[in-house]
Parts: structure tokens; C-alpha cells; sequence
């Protein structure tokens, strides 16, 4: 799975580093690092961080399965 | 098809070439989509692969946690997009409304976004750029490269240039336990980007985290052995560092060259664009068809005088591609311009550092909150009185408020008092270099503006512009 965060809103609440510990890592107190392409065993716990995260800065890719890859090729 | 007709046809059936692949190109694409645009999209990009986030390549991919490859970045819909990959765009021609590419193939359009971003700036001598352990991180291919190199374990790292990337990659390097000497030309790192005082208390971040730091001097020679290996870096003092490894992180070079004779506004500083992301011509007026966004972008922002600003920021990214989209398809009258205050981050040394609107646009900069010896807290910078900037270590949360400061054109020193404020708070010069240095340190550019106003000269802190 991808997952982005937009580290402009993060404030380093920290509930993603809780709710999914293999994906987000506090790197000091405030500073998020993270896993931009988690195994697929982490959708439920990435999920549910994205969904607690208290600015909302976690994107985590909508397509369908069925939609993947998607169009990008070589010419 | 011809051109856009009206609104609802272009919407329908228009033709769009997005030049540049990566985040604003690809948010451009999926906001082209949501706004309803039905028409044909062509992504164009120079690298292989689809577009991917570049923060995490000078930080958790040199520290092995993530792989280079696996930074692709999230989609939030498909785009139904034809993606032509692997070849830059050589030319624009605005007369047959084409886009030529470098293995001379042409791709009409009926608008065009150009969102070709940056590159990171090569070392100046060919040859010694070419040294077997000589590096620069922009693409995944160059943090993989790295990363390879520093997991054989180099006996000395050094990195010449201490702007964010260059403090994020020497970071790094420690994390893994690798011998560090970062080089820089300024007093300090970050003085480019956040001024003399800031970069003292990045000075000493990266000492505490033992880092070797030299600054004030210049790299004048990488020497490699028979084999063609880097092993020796020489000073403009004559001093001089063995390493294994140097990163060259001497900034960026806007991707620009490909638009030279297109008759656009279209230079090393960037696309110049109305506030409402067109690109404006030689003469200085918007075209109708023509957008730009993301690092390539140079937009004027009203709160900083109107003058044309190059933010290399993510989110600076985000939001042109998202009003770029929505100018694209819409009417003269729906359109909308680029206001938001601009937002940077940064994470050194397990150190947050942000930042909310320009800080070299200042001639003062105060400490308003917490203690720089913790290297926790928030600094105000202004400009002739009033704030325009702040810049926040390890506490975030606060720079909500200053932002309110700097939108509403606040009293700098700001006057408020703020929870935990330093008992000697004092306004001090910001210390940010000429020109020369600030192209190669700073991600937020004042680069001038397209007229001259009479009603106000010049702040003193604007590096941009400042001795000419």
C-alpha cells in the first residue's frame, strides 16, 4: 500500500506512531518519519491512523486493488 | 479539436499536457479530473516510473528503513491519463500550440502546465563530479546510489553544503554511526534559508550530534586516486578532508532551459505566473493557456509586496497544482488565486523545524517562545515593522497563531504576549547573505516582481533583490 504524509499539518500528536508502530516512527518528540509503502499485513493499523490522526495529514492511496498498477509505463 | 471554445466544451473535450511527473503534476492531474474535466491528459515526465515523494529519499531511505523504490506517492483516483515516461520535454512552441519532446515527437495541447520542477546542482568540475563516491540526492536513483555507499560503511562522509538537505543527509549519516564533516560557505548551516541567528542554533544541533562542522569555508577540489575513487577534499584554506563519500548538496537548478525562445517569462529563477498560477510572457502578460506549479513556479503573493516568490516546499506543491487545476478549467470569473502563507518543514537530528511564511523576507527576527539552548522553540521574523515569518523547532503546534500574525500584516516584535516567552526577548538583524548564497541554501526565493512599485522600496532583509 502507499501512504503520504503531509508533514506541513503534522504536529506530532504522535497517534499514528501508537496505532501503527511499523509504519510511524517518532524521531525525537515531535518529528514523524514513516513508511511510504507498508506491507499490505498493515492496512488495518495504517487505516486507523489515518483516521485518528487529529490534523488529518495522513493520505493513504484510494484505488482499487483492480486499478493497480496504474497507466504510468515506458513509452 | 481546436481550442477551448467555452468552458463547458474545453472541460468536455480539451486537450491537457501536464509537463513534470512528480507531486504537482500528478495533484494537478487527479484536481483536473475532480474538478470534471472529461478532456484528454497527457503526463509528461523525464523519469521512468510513476510519480513518487522525494522528502523521504534524504531521510528514511539513507538510513536504510525504506527502500528508494518504495516511495511512490498515493493515489486518491485514477486519471485515464496517456503517461509519456523517460523523456523530458526539449521545447514549447505557443504558436502551434505544441509540446516538443527530446526525442523530437510533438504533443498538442489546448493547455498546458508546466510543473518540470527542479534538479539538484552538479559540482562545477565534470571530472571531479564523475569520481567514483561523488554524489547528489535528488531522484531515487541517486538516494539508492547513496544509500548503497553508506552501507559499506565509508570511513568519512562529507557533504559540501549545509541547506536542509545537506543537515537531513549529515543526520542521517549519523544515525548510521559514519564519521560526518559538513561543509559550508556561510557562517552556518541554514543561514541561506532561516538567517544567522537560527543557523547557530543549527550550528550547534549538529555539533552536539558530532558532526564535523566547518563553515566559512569553500571546496575548491575533489581529488580522486588512479582508480578513479574520491578519496581527498581540498578548502580555500588550504586545509583539507579525506572521505570516502561527498554529497554535493549545493541546492537545485530550475528546469527551465527546455522553455528558452518559447516567449515566456521563463529563467533560472523559475516560470514567472500571475498569482493565479498563468504563465506570463516575455512582456509580462498572463496567457490564457499556459500554467505553471509546484518548484519551477515563481507567483507573487500580495502579502510580501507582490514580488515573485520560488518556493521549492511540498505543500507549495500541493496547493498551485490544486488551484492551477481548478484556473484550467474554469471561467475568467471562477478563477481563483494562490494565497495560501507558505509552509516548509524540515527533520534534522530528531529536531521538527518549520516554518510559516517567508523568513527571507526579514530584516528582524525575535525569539518569542521556549529557550534555543533546548532547541525547542518558535522565532518571529518581520519586515519593516510588522511580521512576516516564523520558524519553529520541536514545537509546531504554536505556528497556527503566527500564521494569523503574518496574514493579518501583525506588529513585529509581535506584542501578544506568548505562553512561555523567553524573559529577554530582543529583535535581532536576521543575518541573511547576499544573493550568491541564498540561491544555493534557500528553498523560499525572493526573486523581484514583474513591475516596479514606487510606493515602496525595498526591505532590507530580501536577499533576492538586495545589492543587485
Amino acid at each position: 500500500m502507499r501512504v503520504v504524509v503531509d508533514l506541513s499539518r503534522c504536529e506530532g500528536y504522535a497517534q499514528c506512531a501508537f496505532l501503527a508502530p511499523e509504519a510511524f516512527r517518532m524521531h525525537g518528540e515531535e518529528a514523524l518519519m514513516y513508511d511510504p509503502g507498508p506491507d499490505d499485513t498493515q492496512r488495518g493499523p495504517v487505516l486507523r491512523a489515518a483516521a485518528a490522526c487529529p490534523v488529518q495529514a495522513i493520505l493513504v492511496d484510494r484505488l482499487e486493488e483492480r486499478d493497480a498498477p496504474v497507466e504510468a509505463s515506458a513509452p | 479539436m481546436t481550442s477551448a471554445g467555452t468552458p463547458r466544451a474545453f472541460k468536455r473535450d480539451g486537450r491537457v499536457v501536464v509537463v513534470g511527473a512528480s507531486l504537482a503534476g500528478l495533484r494537478a492531474a487527479e484536481a483536473l479530473r475532480a474538478e470534471g474535466f472529461t478532456g484528454s491528459l497527457t503526463m509528461i515526465g523525464d523519469e521512468l516510473g510513476e510519480p513518487y515523494d522525494r522528502p523521504p529519499l534524504s531521510k528514511q531511505v539513507l538510513t536504510g528503513w525504506v527502500r528508494a523504490g518504495g516511495t511512490t506517492l498515493p493515489r486518491r483516483r485514477g486519471l485515464d491519463a496517456e503517461w509519456l515516461l523517460g523523456v523530458p520535454a526539449g521545447g514549447l512552441d505557443l504558436a502551434t500550440k505544441h509540446v516538443r519532446l527530446a526525442d523530437g515527437r510533438c504533443v498538442p495541447f489546448d493547455r498546458v502546465l508546466i510543473a518540470t520542477g527542479v534538479r539538484a546542482r552538479p559540482w562545477s568540475v565534470e571530472s571531479e563530479a564523475a569520481l567514483d563516491g561523488v554524489f547528489v540526492v535528488r531522484t531515487r536513483e541517486h538516494a539508492e546510489s547513496l544509500r548503497r555507499a553508506l552501507a559499506a560503511g565509508p570511513s568519512r562522509v562529507l557533504i559540501i553544503g549545509a541547506g536542509f538537505t545537506g543537515c537531513e543527509i549529515a543526520s542521517a549519516c549519523r544515525e548510521r554511526g559514519l564519521p560526518v564533516t559538513v561543509a559550508e560557505l556561510a557562517a552556518a548551516p541554514l543561514t541561506g534559508a532561516l538567517g544567522a541567528v537560527i543557523g547557530d542554533v543549527a550550528a550547534d544541533l549538529q555539533r552536539t550530534h558530532g558532526v564535523d562542522l566547518r563553515c566559512g569555508v569553500e571546496v575548491t577540489r575533489l581529488e580522486g586516486d588512479a582508480r578513479g575513487r574520491f578519496r581527498r577534499a581540498h578548502f580555500g584554506d588550504g586545509g583539507t578532508v579525506d572521505a570516502d563519500v561527498a554529497v554535493v548538496a549545493l541546492g537545485s537548478i530550475r528546469n527551465t532551459e527546455w522553455l528558452r525562445g518559447s516567449g515566456l517569462a521563463a529563467g533560472v529563477w523559475g516560470v514567472a505566473c500571475d498569482t493565479g498560477c498563468r504563465a506570463l510572457d516575455v512582456s509580462g502578460r498572463a496567457t490564457e493557456d499556459v500554467f505553471a506549479a509546484g518548484d519551477v513556479a515563481r507567483c507573487p503573493h500580495p502579502l510580501y509586496e507582490d514580488r515573485l516568490i520560488s518556493l521549492e516546499h511540498w505543500a507549495n506543491a500541493v496547493e498551485q497544482a490544486e488551484v492551477a487545476a481548478h484556473n484550467m478549467v474554469s471561467a475568467e470569473a471562477d478563477r481563483r488565486p494562490c494565497l495560501s502563507i507558505p509552509v516548509f518543514w524540515s527533520i534534522q537530528f530528531g529536531v521538527n523545524i518549520k516554518s510559516v511564511g517567508v523568513p527571507t523576507f526579514a530584516d528582524e527576527v525575535v525569539v518569542t517562545q521556549g529557550s534555543v539552548d533546548d532547541h525547542r522553540f518558535v522565532a518571529a521574523y518581520g519586515c519593516r515593522g510588522r511580521v512576516t515569518a516564523a520558524v519553529s523547532f520541536d514545537s509546531a503546534k504554536w505556528l497556527h497563531h503566527y500564521r494569523r500574525l503574518i496574514e493579518t500584516a501583525a506588529p513585529f516584535p509581535p506584542r501578544c504576549p506568548m505562553p512561555d516567552q523567553p524573559a529577554d526577548a530582543r529583535p535581532v538583524p536576521v543575518g541573511l547573505p547576499g544573493p550568491g548564497l541564498l540561491a544555493q541554501g534557500a528553498t523560499a526565493v525572493v526573486t523581484g516582481r514583474t513591475r516596479v512599485s514606487a510606493a515602496s522600496g525595498p526591505c532590507t532583509g530580501t536577499g533576492g533583490r538586495r545589492a543587485g
